[in-house]
């Protein structure tokens, strides 16, 4: 009989090898640019980008874990964030913005859910659609104009929300937060259990009794309250909305939960990865122009960063697969035909699950 | 549901049965039996009409027309759903489909019923705890490597039917659907299922036993039924047929339909 292991003791501790490369690029970037990382103000700095990138990515976690994606969400961060700006400077009215502001992050969930699981549009098509319809709803209802909300810290509502706790930005808790609780409600409520059997197989998931499109709607939903939780918090710590303030965010939320190894595939999905991984994405941001690489190419090791983040994961969780990867990389190259036969054996040694069931 | 195994006649009937997708008709007029503690074999090719009858059976799919009557009282087809045919104690074990692959073993057991708090939180420690107990106890694989962490996809075939059956039985179901459950499997395997389906009557419960392999299902079952493009074409209690006879008579009805057919 194979043998049957399956993580234990520190290996299975969730996140691990992520939290490594997290220390190890800040060690990186201490003796790159030891006068900004070796000081606090960096982190603090942190405390205060991460969230947005943090709360989206966590509700991404839970998108993908259940096999799906979604790509709306840079609309919501400018339709959400609108609403508030405009009961802010139109009404006078800041406190309303908070419920509208989630409430249309719901709407735009609520729409997202409907389209993938009552209609059956696959979900990267349906949300890629509503993203081009509710920025131009923004659009056209903001009459693309952006709105200066310089008086807002005078209102308990950015207290709440964007304020300060000494030098303590009070946005972090809230990302914190929602960190503990989104973990909670993936590894240990019915509902995330749901969302994992559902990202597993859907035919499974039905089979033994889960209601597949509610808890999808749900899903959703859940992923537009928090992509307008967002929204809040990064309009009120601009003091500004502008109509295109979403959509830096698209690469950087998904690259996040992808550095942090919840897997494309379905069926898995690490809270605390995505957590490390939004510091890791805003870190190597703000860390490449600190050791004075340009600006301009950030977004090119960023890149690199996330296809080696998403490699590192694949060897540690199936080391089968590296195997046939080596075995296909040697096809590509006949000549190094030791390495042909060592990379079959591997895989032999190591079969995936399909050859055996 | 245990108190209630005893007194009546049939754990499922359903008369009637008629299922149309579009124009073509799946199920015509079947009527389906299963006794109280009866292990009833469904035979039929490819196409027959076994899984959709089954499918109707479990809540899967809503027959077009029809009646249903679960421990001999009439159930309604509007509300029939999994999770009512769950609570009902019908559980189905399908060959590939009824267990998540990259889930942890305490998952799969509890998953649809889980044991949670008033808010929905999953008492995982209990969970983890039962589920080491059902592996040893119910399905016997003590020493195999395998705990209540591993994920199903560690698991041999024969194991992952015994997970299924084992989870009907922890819940006390009275009437458990096995499809195809030793397709597959290598010899040794097939025998550990076959046990497991001896097993179901053993406690009192009742079984349909979908299966290609005639010899397997004729050793087990007490009743044969075989079903032929949407029609049960046959009815034989144990013995009625030898497991050539019955051969003879399968491929007698495929050479009629493709005198039909052409």
């Amino acid at each position: 009989m194979a043998e049957r292991r399956h993580r234990k003791g520190l290996a299975a501790v969730e996140g691990l090898p992520i939290i490594a490369v997290l220390i190890g690029l800040i060690a990186l970037f201490m003796i790159a640019a030891p006068q900004v990382f070796l000081g606090h103000r960096i982190y603090l700095s942190f405390l205060t980008t991460v969230p947005p990138v943090l709360l989206l990515a966590l509700g991404l976690t839970l998108v993908v874990a259940a096999g799906e994606i979604d790509l709306s969400f840079p609309s919501v961060i400018a339709f959400s964030g609108y609403l508030l700006a405009m009961c802010i400077k139109d009404l006078d009215m800041p406190w309303l913005g908070i419920p509208l502001a989630l409430l249309g992050g719901a709407l735009v969930g609520f729409v997202n859910g409907v389209l993938i699981a009552v209609v059956g549009i696959p979900s990267i098509i349906a949300t890629l659609g509503t993203q081009f319809f509710w920025s131009g709803v923004t659009t056209g209802i903001s009459g693309g104009t952006s709105y200066s909300l310089r008086t807002v810290d005078q209102s308990w509502v950015h207290t709440i929300f964007a304020g300060d706790l000494g030098s303590f930005p009070v946005q972090f808790l809230w990302a914190l937060g929602l960190t503990v609780l989104v973990w909670l409600l993936l590894n240990r409520h019915r509902f995330g259990e749901h969302i994992l059997f559902i990202g597993d197989s859907n035919a499974v998931a039905r089979v033994v009794g889960i209601q597949v499109e509610a808890e999808k709607i749900k899903l959703f939903t859940l992923m537009g309250l928090l992509g307008a939780l967002a929204a809040i918090i990064l309009t009120l710590e601009n003091k500004n909305f502008f109509n295109t303030q979403g959509q830096g965010y698209l690469l950087t939320a998904l690259a996040a939960v992808f550095i942090g190894g919840t897997s494309i595939f379905g069926g898995q999905g690490s809270v605390v990865g995505s957590f490390v991984g939004a510091f890791i994405i805003v870190m190597i941001e703000a860390g490449l122009v600190a050791t004075g690489v340009q600006g301009f190419w950030v977004r090119a090791v960023v890149g690199i960063v996330f296809l080696g983040a998403v490699l590192f994961h694949l060897g540690i969780e199936q080391p089968g697969r590296v195997a046939e990867m080596r075995r296909r990389l040697a096809h590509v190259l006949p000549r190094r035909d030791r390495s042909v036969s060592n990379g079959g054996e591997a895989v032999r040694a190591a079969p995936t699950t399909r050859e055996r069931s | 549901m245990a108190m209630q195994r005893a007194g009546h006649v049939h754990a499922v009937r359903m008369e009637g049965i008629r299922m149309a997708f579009g124009k073509v008709v799946a199920l015509d007029d079947v009527t389906f039996r299963v006794g109280r503690n009866e292990i009833v074999g469904l035979l039929g090719d490819n196409g027959a009409g076994k899984s959709t009858l089954i499918k109707i059976m479990t809540g899967v799919l809503r027959p077009t027309e029809g009646r249903l009557f679960i421990r001999d009282e009439a159930v309604s087809f509007e509300d029939w759903s999994v999770r009512r045919a769950h609570a009902l104690g019908i559980e189905t074990v399908y060959q590939e489909k009824s267990l998540g692959e990259k889930q942890p073993l305490w998952r799969n057991l509890f998953v649809g019923r889980q044991i949670t708090n008033r808010w929905g939180f999953i008492d995982v420690a209990a969970e983890r705890r039962i589920a080491n107990q059902v592996l040893k106890e119910q399905i016997g694989f003590r020493g195999a490597g395998i705990d209540a962490d591993s994920p199903v996809a560690l698991l041999s075939g024969g194991e992952r039917q015994g997970v299924a059956i084992g989870r009907a039985m922890h819940f006390e179901k009275d009437l458990i659907v096995l499809d195809e459950p030793t397709a597959a499997l290598a010899i040794k395997e097939v025998r550990k299922v076959l046990d497991f389906v001896l097993g179901i009557k053993a406690r009192g419960r009742a079984c349909v036993y979908i299966e290609h392999n005639l010899a397997h299902v004729h050793e087990v079952a007490d009743r044969l039924v075989i079903l032929d493009r949407g029609r049960v074409v046959a009815e034989l209690g144990r013995g009625e047929m030898s497991v050539a006879e019955l051969t003879r008579f399968l491929i007698e009805l495929q050479d009629r339909r493709e005198h039909s057919d052409g």
